[in-house]
């Protein structure tokens, strides 16, 4: 079998339990291009379909392009599309972008926070009516129980300690040093009431992985990875004040993965464009264990 | 443009004998750091006046850094001339055994590494004897720290020599033992100058020489069954039958056989989304399938090839497992046992030794505690389909989870008859030959609004049951319901006039009333039956005789079972009709009843 064979089936694979086994399952869509090859994924296991709700935490913050992609896919794709907010932060003006935050204060408000209570409920969740094509309050707050999300191993070292089905408690927090063992393709899957499992089916592939499968599927994501005559492009996608596009001429997926394998980036690290890693001591570790993605 | 094979490699052996420098060492000399990542670490060391070391580059978790110990299994990405690696690096600290399994499992072949000055010690062993039960056949041993050693020729041949005896008694070969100077870098990507004596290859070169884990194409076709779709929106009619194809091959037209529960179907499609129609699929491809008969099938069940080798059937296995519980593994505790996609309750039956898997010595025979390694009975509450681990590895190795965790894992040696082995022999052959009515399971069940089931009402002798029965059917049948009562005495004097009512005979009426049940099931019928103090033998073999059909255990007053899990219990002090509503209930929570 070829390496994105094997990535692929092992990423089916992993839908396909977490769907067996979790009642109350959705999957994050940060729209960028790792959790938008995650929702292709999906669509392989479930022959087209997404038989689960795909949530976005919107901080309002987003590069507009992203939001405006977002919606085009839920439509054409019929999924069934949420998102959830820190509206009371925001319109307390409490972010890093209104001058009273730190930029690892505003990531933990407006996304680990608004993450953890739309997960479970607390707050309101959003829900695209493809009938009229608006987002209106979702009746549904229950928990969600399985929580699948497109995190890399290789992207940073907090992740590349993960598990594939991965626990987390009451208040979203993530034991590092005590983890389930998970072998054999048995996965833990039984779990205390009150904690959720996030599941991780991109866990092995690499950014090269992602754009060679993007290219092998013809996988449509977001131009702002695409440099449109600026002599620049976005690398990782986030909100506009903490990220920023990285020098480059890479026009489509095919000279990307040029760049990725040959090029400049080739030994530099994709999140070196996010401000917010470097506040956090070079590393995501202390936002993760909070329950960041 | 093809993406490069990447091969898992994992690094194991006892704490503080350089796992961790040894990965970092190879990291800086093949260049496989991000840019600035070497720089960063020997600036941190410098602000915090320590000495820099490799290990630091893996470490990027706090804590670690704090107690200089890999806690979890971190991947780390590398590359050689010859292709990619991902590096595990799994802890060697006893503490974090489960997590060295976890990193372990995942690999195609391990470097396990022994410290020159310290010598064998309780993990080296430990993680060798794993990695054989892990089913990790490439195994390199660096002995490392050479250069504290003096280098010395002798160091290296003492620890190659004992610990190949090691190997062999359990039956495992190293590929090669290497001399290394992990700081130092030596014989890690180039022959090493210092020790001239050596003629090996170095570890890189070793790695290099690993083979990429062989497809299982030309073994016989599994497909544990991950689930059945019916996506109904955007007018999709398939049922697919999803699942990845664990070893063989299978084709369109080809027949098939599910196991545990017989049932068997042809191949109509083979089903994808985004790719090419295809004809075929083989070993490793997560896929779908659709059947020419609408048969009902499982998660759980293993689809197998009509005219290969079939998988065992049996609900005991002579195993060997691992422990890595907080909590020992007891006789007699209920556990859930995992294998392929199926979950069964299970207990121990029987341990026939425990092995101290770092000595090799016998420990005690009452519970298996962790880090110990066991060889044992289990004994499941419903028969599962399995390979032996020498046959086929992916169907026949298996979790234990203990309450919410996984806390063991296994492989299965052996498999032992159980009471039911001839019964489940001559149903086999039953099922193999059945004549098949015109009208599909799937068209029954759409035309009457509910699957077909046994719901069957046990319990003491003088509890009502059948009134209870009979109250059901009334209500079932005002819902518009196919149903019927089947009451014992009627079989007693009518087919069964020929058996005498004895204890000896009572197995005989038992079958007889599962064969005319799964008559009545396979007709799509919601049967409500009675018989009091069914244990958990009979219990088993009417689930044998009804092939696995749906069938709901109801228990008015004193449970009889000590292993079945029964679906609901009743109160017999409730009147008749409010029991007969809850079974209902239990109907509808099932999916066996559903708004038509």
């Amino acid at each position: 079998m070829k390496q994105l064979e094997k990535l692929e089936s092992q990423s089916v694979y992993i839908f396909r339990e977490a769907y067996s086994q979790f009642k109350n399952l959705a999957m994050l869509w940060s729209i960028g291009k790792d959790s938008t090859v995650l929702l292709w994924l999906a669509r392989k296991a479930f022959f087209g379909h997404v038989p689960f709700p795909l949530v976005h935490i919107d901080t309002s913050f987003k590069i507009p392009q992203m939001i405006e992609y977002r919606d085009r896919l839920a439509r054409e794709w019929k999924l069934n599309m949420v998102y959830g907010r820190n509206d009371q932060a925001l319109a307390e003006k409490r972010t890093f972008p209104d001058g009273k935050l730190t930029r690892v204060e505003c990531c933990r408000t407006l996304k680990t926070e608004a993450l953890a209570n739309t997960l479970s409920g607390a707050w309101p969740r959003y829900r695209l009516d493809h009938a009229t094509g608006e987002y209106v309050l979702d009746k549904n707050t229950e928990p969600y129980t399985g929580v699948i999300v497109g995190v890399r191993a290789d992207e940073e070292g907090s992740r590349s300690k993960e598990r594939y089905f991965s626990p987390r408690d009451r208040e979203s927090n993530w034991a590092v040093g005590d983890q389930p063992p998970e072998l054999w393709n048995q996965f833990k899957t039984d779990f205390a009431p009150g904690t959720h499992i996030r599941v991780h089916p991109l866990l092995d592939w690499t950014e090269l992985d992602i754009w060679e499968y993007i290219d092998q599927e013809k996988i449509p994501v977001v131009p702002l990875y695409f440099d449109r005559g600026t002599g620049e492009r976005y690398r990782s996608l986030g909100c506009y004040p903490c990220t920023f596009p990285v020098k480059s001429t890479a026009k489509n997926v095919k000279e990307i993965i040029e760049e990725l394998k040959t090029g400049k980036f080739r030994d530099i690290a994709e999140r070196s464009g996010r401000a917010q890693d470097a506040e956090d001591g070079g590393g995501l570790e202390t936002l993760r264990r909070e329950g960041y993605m | 443009m093809a993406a490069e094979q990447k091969m898992n490699i994992v690094i194991v052996g006892h704490v503080d004998h350089g796992k961790s420098t040894l990965i970092g060492r190879l990291l800086a000399d093949t260049h496989s750091l991000p840019k600035g990542k070497l720089e960063f670490v020997r600036e941190e060391c410098r602000r915090n006046s320590k000495p820099f070391e490799y290990a630091f580059l893996l470490d990027a978790l706090k804590d670690e850094q704090q107690q200089g110990i890999t806690i979890d299994t971190a991947r780390i990405f590398f590359k050689s001339a010859k292709r990619q690696y991902i590096i595990i690096d799994a802890p060697g600290h006893i503490e974090f055994l489960k997590n060295m399994v976890s990193g372990a499992a995942r690999a195609e072949a391990a470097l396990l590494v022994i410290d020159a000055q310290e010598g064998i010690q309780e993990n080296s062993k430990r993680h060798g004897y794993l990695l054989s039960m892990l089913g990790i056949r490439q195994v390199a041993v660096c002995v490392n720290k050479m250069d504290l050693a003096g280098y010395r020729r002798e160091v290296f041949e003492k620890i190659e020599k004992s610990y190949s005896a090691f190997l062999e008694e359990i039956g495992m070969k190293a590929k090669s033992f290497i001399p290394v100077a992990a700081r130092e870098g030596e014989n890690l990507t180039g022959r090493s100058a210092r020790m001239p004596w050596f003629r090996g290859s170095s570890v890189l070169e070793v790695l290099d020489s690993f083979e990429m884990a062989p497809t299982i194409e030309n073994k016989p076709f599994r497909m544990p069954v991950q689930g059945v779709y019916k996506f109904t929106e955007m007018e999709d009619t398939r049922r697919i039958v999803a699942g990845r194809v664990e070893s063989g091959t299978i084709s369109v037209g080809d027949e098939v056989v599910f196991l545990p529960s017989n049932k068997r179907s042809v191949i109509k499609s083979i089903e994808g989304f985004n790719r090419p129609s295809q004809r075929t699929v083989s070993a490793g491809h997560s896929t779908g399938l659709t059947l020419t008969e609408q048969i009902y099938v499982n998660r759980g069940d293993i689809m197998c090839k009509a005219a290969e080798p079939l998988p065992k059937v049996s609900s005991l296995m002579k195993v060997e497992l691992f422990w890595m519980g907080k909590r020992p593994m007891v006789l007699n505790r209920l556990y859930k046992l995992k294998i392929a996609t199926a979950q069964v309750p299970v207990r121990l039956k029987t341990i026939e030794r425990v092995i101290d898997a770092s000595s090799l010595r016998q420990a005690s025979k009452k519970e298996i505690v962790r880090h110990e390694v066991a060889q044992c009975v289990l004994h499941t509450s419903a028969p599962v389909a399995f390979d032996l681990t020498s046959e086929l590895e992916a169907t026949g190795r298996f979790v234990i989870v203990d309450e919410y965790d996984i806390a063991g894992g296994g492989i299965i040696r052996q498999m032992l008859d159980d009471d039911h082995a001839d019964l489940r022999r001559s149903i086999a052959q039953r099922e193999q030959k059945w004549d098949f009515s015109i009208v599909e399971p799937e068209e029954r069940v759409k035309s009457y609004g509910h699957r077909a089931a046994l719901v069957l009402l046990t319990g003491p002798v003088g509890m009502d049951k059948r009134t209870i029965a009979k109250e059901l059917e009334k209500i079932l049948f005002s819902q518009g319901a196919k149903t019927y009562f089947l009451g014992m005495g009627n079989l007693l004097r009518g087919l069964n006039s020929d058996v005498e009512l004895h204890r000896l005979e009572r197995h005989e009426h038992v079958r007889r009333m599962g064969e005319v049940a799964h008559l009545f099931m396979d007709a799509g019928l919601i049967v409500v039956a009675t018989a009091s103090g069914v244990n958990d033998a009979e219990l088993e073999e009417l689930q044998e005789v009804t092939a696995r059909g749906t069938v709901l255990i109801v228990n008015v007053g004193k449970n009889n079972f000590k292993r079945a899990v029964i679906d609901l219990d009743l109160d017999p002090k409730l009147p008749a009709g409010k029991n007969a509503e809850k079974v209902f209930q239990l109907l509808s929570e099932r999916k066996i009843l559903f708004a038509r």
